[in-house]
């Protein structure tokens, strides 16, 4: 007889895994992935290769040089990182820009925390943001896309449509009037627009997340009540005054908003335990984005919003218990 | 038809049934050469021996009885000479006290009914009946193992409406009670029928999946003869045979935490009790055998037997054509539930539903990863309870945070630990926190 293992029960395994969950984000993203190569070219393949190599590479350096401890990096969170990184950036970041980006999401946002699953705050997120206010032209200049047919060089670069609006409405112009500059429905949907590399397409981050939901790596809760929150809101100020405000569509296809309700506010690490809390997590995600987008100063808000719900996930996991078998009183018996 | 499939609507998760003995009719195996019969055999106190060494016994002949109110009799399965009484080794690895009988021959106490007929008058009165099952030392044969008897007497001001018999049979590999259906159906029906009468009720519902078709056909055809009894078909959903979720299932109460069933008017007890009730009120015989599920995947031949108390678990093995090379781990039990054991050297017991031989692939637990936060325990939890959470404070030794959380509430059902994507024990830091909140619990009803 071999020797006899004795543990405690369960004795048998669901076989899911950290990395099955990982992976299957990566495999989400792809057609998104696709879609951006597609439009910006040979540009989105360096952004996206460079990010993940280099979160990868910081992760490596930082858990064998510093912490000294085991080397987790194939179990696929960093590579997640890395390609949300590349997806909430420019194709034309310079590439010691998204460099510095990878070590401030790996090294700054995550290692410091103490590594996967104790950070905070979506470690991607926080690089963007970092970036963003660092270096706020490389930032916001977006080549336009343009189908690899049409040729890769000079790209030109323009406003997303989220910044055609804030600035046109700041300048006293009308919705009706900045129309023509605006991608139409069936553009956003497929892609075409500027903007950062993975938040161009609709159709493409739906796929991945209802990918996501069929492998149950996530849930509806976050995104639904997010999209709701962002549609109901703006709905309100765009039925009142449809020339000063833009229409829910238009809010829910452009910018970063599906990227942000699919693959970054549902980010298991940084997001609320119970389906309760995710729901109000989604709200508080989705009242935000439209408040920095029709008031703030910047022209998008999903990033920060996401970041400052992070913030008050502690908070909501307290408020937020599941629903305990047996907590209410029992049914009154009838003597027979 | 069989009518509305129902589940319980918490958590739950579905691991893979492996059911491989499903079609292996039971089988009496041979009386062993020598029975090791352990004294503590149902949650509660340990029975106290009656007989000495030297004395000869008959099977049914009472060798030791109950010590205290949660204790139970203790009656000889096998005829021969009472070696000695000295501490074996049982499934625990713990060596306790335990009478070891030599066996001569197979020869019966003469009160036991053996003959084959079916005996479907109850005669005795609830208060007789109850008595009887005391007396004939029956335990709850889903594991559990607590005395019967005690169940039966609902405390005072507690009135029980329903009686549920569980034939969910929810763990993987476990196929003892779905073959004791098949082929002891009238006398379950028979047994659910006196433990109404015991209770004063005129409602039972015997609840099983749907994985066991033929049973929940078979006892339906037999139900309609007997008033009140009600076949309920469940969902395969784990852990349905749990108590608390098998009464939501069949009739949509919620046992109020850190109650018993007897709350919402229910009492819960196992089919293979049901059938030991038959034997007892019906055949004044006393828990002596059972059928225990014999299996694996390296298992030639995975079986059900019928097998007297005190029989060696190797017998077992030898009958099943052996012990596969490959094992890596022996379970008394389930696969869910089921205790790890250090040998085959440990005897059948009154609770032992079955023993998996696992693989030695399958029986390492994977390396343990952080917490991901996913929730995913929380979503599989049947009782509502944040496993991560629970488990994080009991490795920290937030006990008072524990207890806060309702750590006393699980059920050890595992559902969490098989669903964690880290691989992490969550079921081994909850059992901690159980123990340690208990204690705590105790020491402050004291002061
Ligand atoms: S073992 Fe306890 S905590 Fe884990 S799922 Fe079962 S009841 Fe919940
Ligand atoms: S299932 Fe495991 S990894 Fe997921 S939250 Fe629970 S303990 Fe953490």
């Amino acid at each position: 007889m071999s020797m006899l293992t004795v543990s405690g029960s369960p004795h048998i395994h669901g076989d899911d895994s950290t990395k099955k969950i990982m992976y299957g984000v990566v495999y989400a993203m792809i057609p998104a992935m696709l879609v951006s190569v597609y439009y910006f070219g040979l540009d989105a393949l360096r952004v996206l290769l460079i990010a993940s190599v280099a979160c990868l590479f910081f992760e490596w350096v930082i858990q064998k040089y510093l912490i000294k401890g085991p080397i987790t990096i194939t179990d696929g969170s960093a590579l997640v990182t890395g390609i949300l990184l590349a997806f909430n950036v420019p194709s034309n970041l310079p590439t010691w820009m998204i460099i510095i980006g990878a070590l401030v999401a790996i090294g700054m946002a995550k290692m410091s925390f103490g590594g996967l699953g104790k950070n905070v705050f979506n470690p991607a997120l926080v690089a963007r943001v970092f970036l963003l206010i660092s270096f706020p032209v490389q930032m916001t200049s977006w080549p336009k896309p343009q189908a690899i047919i049409n040729g890769l060089t000079d790209a030109i670069t323009g406003p997303t449509p989220l910044g055609i609006v804030k600035e046109g409405l700041g300048a006293g112009k009308t919705m009706s009037e900045l129309a023509p500059e605006l991608p139409d429905y069936m553009q956003t949907m497929v892609g075409q627009m500027g903007g950062s590399l993975g938040e161009v397409s609709a159709i493409a981050l739906i796929l991945g997340g209802i990918y996501m939901l069929v492998r149950k790596i996530i849930t509806w809760h976050i995104p639904v009540s997010m999209l709701l929150t962002v549609v109901i809101f703006s709905g309100i100020f765009w039925g009142v005054d449809p020339e000063h405000y833009a229409d829910p569509v238009f809010h829910l296809l452009t910018g970063g908003m599906l990227l942000g309700a699919i693959f970054m506010a549902t980010d298991m690490v940084s997001s609320p335990m119970t389906k309760g809390g995710q729901l109000v997590y989604g709200f508080g995600i989705g009242l935000l984005t439209i408040l920095i987008r029709m008031w703030g100063a910047y022209p998008e808000g999903v990033s920060f919003a996401i970041l400052l719900m992070n913030a008050v996930v502690p908070l909501i996991n307290m408020g937020f218990k599941p629903k305990r078998f047996g907590a209410k009183p029992g049914v009154v018996i009838k003597t027979s | 038809m069989i009518g509305t499939v129902k589940t319980f609507s918490l958590g739950g998760v579905h691991p893979e049934e492996n059911k491989l003995s499903a079609n292996a009719p039971i089988e009496k195996i041979p009386v062993p050469k020598q029975a090791f019969i352990p004294m503590g055999q149902n949650l509660g106190t340990p029975s106290k021996p009656v007989v000495s060494k030297g004395d000869l016994v008959k099977v049914g002949q009472l060798i030791a009885e109950a010590s205290g109110f949660i204790s139970t009799n203790i009656h000889s399965p096998v005829s021969g000479k009472v070696l000695k009484i000295d501490d074996i080794v049982d499934a625990s690895g713990y060596k306790r006290p335990g009478i070891i009988i030599n066996v001569d021959g197979d020869e019966w106490d003469e009160s036991i009914d053996l003959s084959d007929d079916i005996k479907e008058d109850i005669e005795l009165d609830g208060k007789e009946i109850i008595e009887k099952i005391k007396e004939k030392g029956l335990v709850g044969m889903g594991g559990a193992t607590f005395p019967t008897y005690v169940k039966m007497m609902p405390p005072p001001g507690k009135v029980a409406e329903y009686l549920l018999i569980n034939g969910v049979e929810c763990e993987p590999y476990l196929t003892s009670d779905h073959r004791l259906m098949l082929e002891k159906g009238k006398e379950i029906l028979i047994g659910t029928r006196i433990l109404m009468k015991a209770l004063n009720v005129n409602k039972a519902i015997i609840g099983i999946e749907i994985n066991k078709l033929d049973a929940i056909n078979h006892l339906n055809e037999l139900a309609k003869k007997y008033e009140g009894i009600k076949i309920q078909p469940l969902k395969v959903q784990y852990p349905q045979g749990g108590e608390k979720q098998l009464i939501k299932a069949a009739l949509n109460r919620e046992v109020p935490s850190g109650k018993l069933p007897i709350e919402v008017g229910c009492v819960v007890q196992n089919v293979g009790t049901a059938f030991a009730v038959y034997e007892a009120v019906q055949k004044n015989k006393p828990l002596i055998d059972r059928v225990v599920t014999v299996t694996g995947k390296g298992v030639k031949k995975p079986s059900n037997f019928l097998v007297r108390i005190g029989t060696p678990l190797q017998d077992m093995i030898d009958a099943v054509e052996g012990f596969p090379e490959t094992t890596g781990k022996i379970i008394n039990g389930g696969p869910m539930m089921g205790k790890a054991l250090i040998s085959l050297d440990v005897p059948v017991v009154k609770g032992s539903s079955g023993i998996l031989l696992m693989e030695e692939g399958e029986s390492k637990r994977k390396p343990e990863s952080p917490c991901i936060r996913c929730s995913k325990c929380t979503y599989v939890c049947p009782q509502g309870l944040e496993p991560f959470l629970l488990s994080k404070a009991s490795k920290l030794a937030k006990f008072d945070m524990a207890e806060k959380e309702k750590v006393m509430d699980c059920i050890e059902c595992g559902s969490c630990q098989y669903t964690c994507p880290a691989s992490i024990p969550l079921l081994d830091y909850l059992r901690l926190g159980k123990t340690m909140v208990g204690a705590n619990i105790r020491n402050r009803n004291k002061k």
